[in-house]
């Protein structure tokens, strides 16, 4: 009764793509971090090279998905497979951005003074971003809501980490003015990081969609489907 | 049913089916089937052919009574009068004049537009001239077709297109005000153009009658419907506000038919 | 297969086309110089006898005198009580037949009967009526057996021609005026009776056109071979202004009074015999050509 249609391959291809911007992202947040710890400049040139191979997938999954929803009328759980994936798409593309920025950070600036210890509290931030990127893209994969649960709840750390690590810096530049342009930009990377862990958790809500057909972004809203 | 709860629409209903049973001889089509109709609201069932949406469908306007070996089991009762329409003491013909069908291929009578439109007062006798003729043009606007035939009421119907004939139907099917209108399958022997024309008139038709449509195209049932009925050999597998159906239903069979994994 | 091959099998099959084409047209052939021949050899005969006088003179021991007065007079006559009797009984009985009877076996029964109806040697319906209408009714040699006598001859022939047209109305053209409320009766007077008119009139008359040639059954009910007057006339000047009288008349018929004179010895019996032929052909012709000419209308009207 139930058997492989040829719109079954096509959104598994649409999948498969979706899950390489994935490994993509993961890269880029991996390197960017070793660039920044590492001060290697030659890195963060290749973080900015990997982003045209993302911005790429970006355009493609979002036209393939068009096109598959415009040939295909899709129903139920088909449709919320592509609407998830366009969004997912949206905010693998910000998390390659996120790297990005940081690298930049890094680059133009970071690497021009002296090193600094506190780029250790940046490093444990973007460790959990990436768990988090890791496995809402397991729970994409896995269609597993556990998995996407579990996102959510690192979501916690990583915003604690934040605020431990905004309250650190602020008082360090109370400390010790002079050095305070790179606590600032060390500020802004604490941000990357969590911007990071906020597009992470925002594909584990997607996840939740698409598996139950519950839109789980605004608890507390009264908002209700027909 | 399959599951054991009543579905319900929590909105008036124009009629409600109560654990139908429909025996073809000794074969049984139909199992049980409750499900309510909304009054003014336009109710789709599907399902893969053989389910028994068509001999549902058709129960509602004793159709079945014309063909030997047919007997009913179970209730609809229609509203407001909550009159079982089943029941052998009520006479057919009463149940016709309140529900009227469109079917599947066009099927205008070989006289004039006039004539088509008028036979539902015919009938009925006891109605002047001008009355008639105001009802059929009444018909006619409500079935969206009264510019294109109304400078040639005594043409023959079977001039017209397929499409246009469909909405002679339909207008053939207004013009006794019924409280409700069956559609089988309207549009499966229409082009595009015809069908989309069709279900735009289905969308202002319900805000006047009833409507229950049995249709094959699981897109037009997304399209034009506010319930929607899923079937599978004979039994009601799922009942729910379409937008429910379409973009999360909560029984795997439904799931797996409308998108399109079997049937 | 290569082009050549090809070629030569399209070749080959073509050949058969043309040949079986070429077999229809000579059989069609066959069926039309038959019937022209027929035609020029009675025209060459009688068609110097056609004349006014013709058809307003009695038969008589003279052939120049000789006319087919009485004879086409009660043609006409007998045609009108067969169609007036058949008509009604026909078309009730199909419609009977194919909208109320159940189909069971007892209706199947009925179905092989009729259609063995109307394979019965005329003559055999003559000996029947001889004994229910003459003997048993006591309706005489009249007009009015020789009308019964023809409408049970030709009844089979409409029976089946109204349950034939009936068939071809397709159900969902039922089904829509049931769905529209109508009663079984308002759909038979409605739908089925309006739509099968065409196929039902063109039984009609086609059963006609072969009850107009009958001789043999009327021979053996008294049809009179030499008659010098005309039954009475259906509408007089007087209260009740119509009378039946000429139901219970003596009468004769074409084909007899045709008949008739081929049997006699002098040739100019014979030419005049020919002109009657021709009359008969030209009146047979004549409903032929109105049956087809009322099919091609309904068709045209009646669509679905």
């Amino acid at each position: 009764m139930t058997e492989e249609r040829h719109f079954d391959q096509e959104l598994h291809g649409l999948e498969m793509k979706v899950l390489e911007m994935g490994d993509w992202a993961k890269q880029m947040i991996n390197l960017s971090i070793k660039a920044l710890v590492e001060r290697d400049e030659a890195l963060t040139r290749k973080v900015f090279d990997m982003e045209n191979s993302v911005n790429h997938l970006h355009m493609t999954i979002d036209d393939t998905a068009i096109k598959l929803i415009a040939r295909h009328q899709p129903m139920a759980v088909d449709l919320r497979f592509l609407a998830a994936a366009m969004k997912v798409n949206t905010d693998l593309e910000r998390i390659a951005d996120m790297t990005v920025n940081a690298c930049q950070t890094g680059y133009y600036h970071l690497f021009k003074e002296p090193p600094v210890e506190q780029i250790s509290m940046i490093s444990h931030m973007a460790e959990v971003a990436q768990e988090m990127v890791h496995d809402s893209l397991e729970a994409f994969s896995k269609r597993s809501v556990t998995l996407a649960k579990r996102v959510m709840e690192k979501e916690e750390e990583e915003d604690r980490l934040k605020a431990q690590a905004l309250a650190d810096l602020l008082t360090l530049i109370k400390k010790d003015p002079p050095r305070s342009e790179v606590f600032v930009e060390l500020i802004l990377l604490s941000r990357n990081m969590e911007r990071i862990g906020d597009h992470a958790t925002n594909i584990a809500e997607d996840v939740v969609f698409m598996v139950l057909g519950q839109d789980i972004r605004h608890p507390g809203n009264t908002f209700t489907p027909l | 049913m399959v599951n054991t709860v009543q579905p319900s629409t929590g909105l008036p209903l124009k009629a409600d089916v109560k654990d139908l049973d429909f025996f073809y001889g000794t074969h049984q089509v139909l199992k049980k089937v409750s499900l309510p109709v909304a009054d003014k609201k336009v109710t789709a069932l599907i399902g893969p052919s053989g389910c028994g949406k068509t001999t549902l469908l058709r129960c509602f306007n004793r159709m079945h009574d014309l063909y030997p070996g047919n007997r009913y089991g179970g209730e609809i009762r229609l509203q407001p009068d909550n009159v079982n329409i089943l029941d052998p003491k009520v006479d057919p013909i009463e149940v016709r004049m309140r529900i009227s069908m469109v079917f599947q291929k066009p099927n205008p009578f070989p006289k004039t537009i006039f004539e088509n439109v008028a036979y539902g007062l015919r009938v009925r006798g006891g109605l002047k001239k001008s009355v008639v003729a105001q009802k059929v043009e009444e018909a006619l606007r409500g079935a969206a077709l009264w510019d294109e035939v109304k400078d040639r009421l005594h043409s023959l119907g079977a001039n017209l297109s397929g499409g246009q004939q469909q909405r002679l139907c339909i207008a053939r099917a207004l013009v006794t005000d019924p409280e409700m209108v069956l559609f089988d399958e309207p549009t499966s022997a229409l082009d595009p153009i015809a069908t989309s024309k069709v279900e735009d008139l289905v969308e202002v038709l319900k805000e006047k009658v009833t409507i229950l449509i049995v249709t094959h195209n699981m897109q037009q049932a997304a399209r034009v419907s506010d319930f929607t009925g899923f079937m599978y050999i004979g039994d009601l597998v799922e009942f729910d506000v379409t937008d429910k159906i379409f973009t999360n239903p909560s029984n795997k069979l439904t799931e797996d038919y409308i998108t399109g994994r079997f049937g | 297969m290569n082009d050549i091959t090809l070629k030569k099998d399209i070749a080959r099959r073509k050949r058969f086309d043309l040949i079986f084409k070429w077999v229809g047209v000579l059989a069609t052939l066959v069926g039309i110089v038959t019937l022209m021949t027929l035609l020029v050899d009675l025209s060459v005969d009688g068609m110097g006898k056609i004349s006014w006088s013709f058809f307003t003179s009695f038969p008589s021991r003279f052939p120049e005198k000789a006319g087919i007065l009485s004879s086409w007079v009660g043609t006409t006559l007998v045609m009108l009580v067969t169609a007036l009797v058949a008509v009604p009984l026909g078309v009730a009985s199909g419609v009977y037949l194919e909208e109320y009877a159940r189909k069971n076996w007892v209706t199947t029964l009925i179905e092989i009967n009729i259609a063995n109806l109307a394979g019965v040697p005329s003559i055999v319906y003559g000996l029947m009526a001889l004994g229910l209408f003459v003997y048993k009714f006591h309706f005489g040699l009249s007009v009015l057996t020789a009308g019964l006598t023809l409408s049970l001859l030709i009844l089979p022939v409409v029976i089946i021609a109204t349950r034939e047209a009936i068939r071809t109305i397709p159900m969902s053209l039922r089904e829509a005026a049931y769905a529209a409320g109508a009663t079984q009766w308002q759909m038979i007077l409605h739908h089925i009776l309006p739509y099968s008119l065409g196929g039902i009139l063109t039984g009609v008359i086609i059963g006609l056109s072969r009850a107009i040639g009958e001789s043999a059954p009327l021979i053996t009910i008294g049809a009179l071979t030499f008659i010098a007057f005309l039954p009475p006339a259906p509408v007089t000047g007087s209260f009740p202004f119509i009378n039946f009288d000429w139901l219970s008349s003596p009468y004769s018929v074409l084909p007899i009074q045709l008949f008739n004179w081929v049997s006699r010895p002098k040739k100019e019996f014979h030419l005049i015999a020919a002109a009657a032929g021709l009359v008969l052909m030209g009146m047979t012709l004549l409903m032929n050509g109105l049956a087809i000419w009322i099919r091609y209308h309904y068709r045209r009207k009646i669509k679905w």
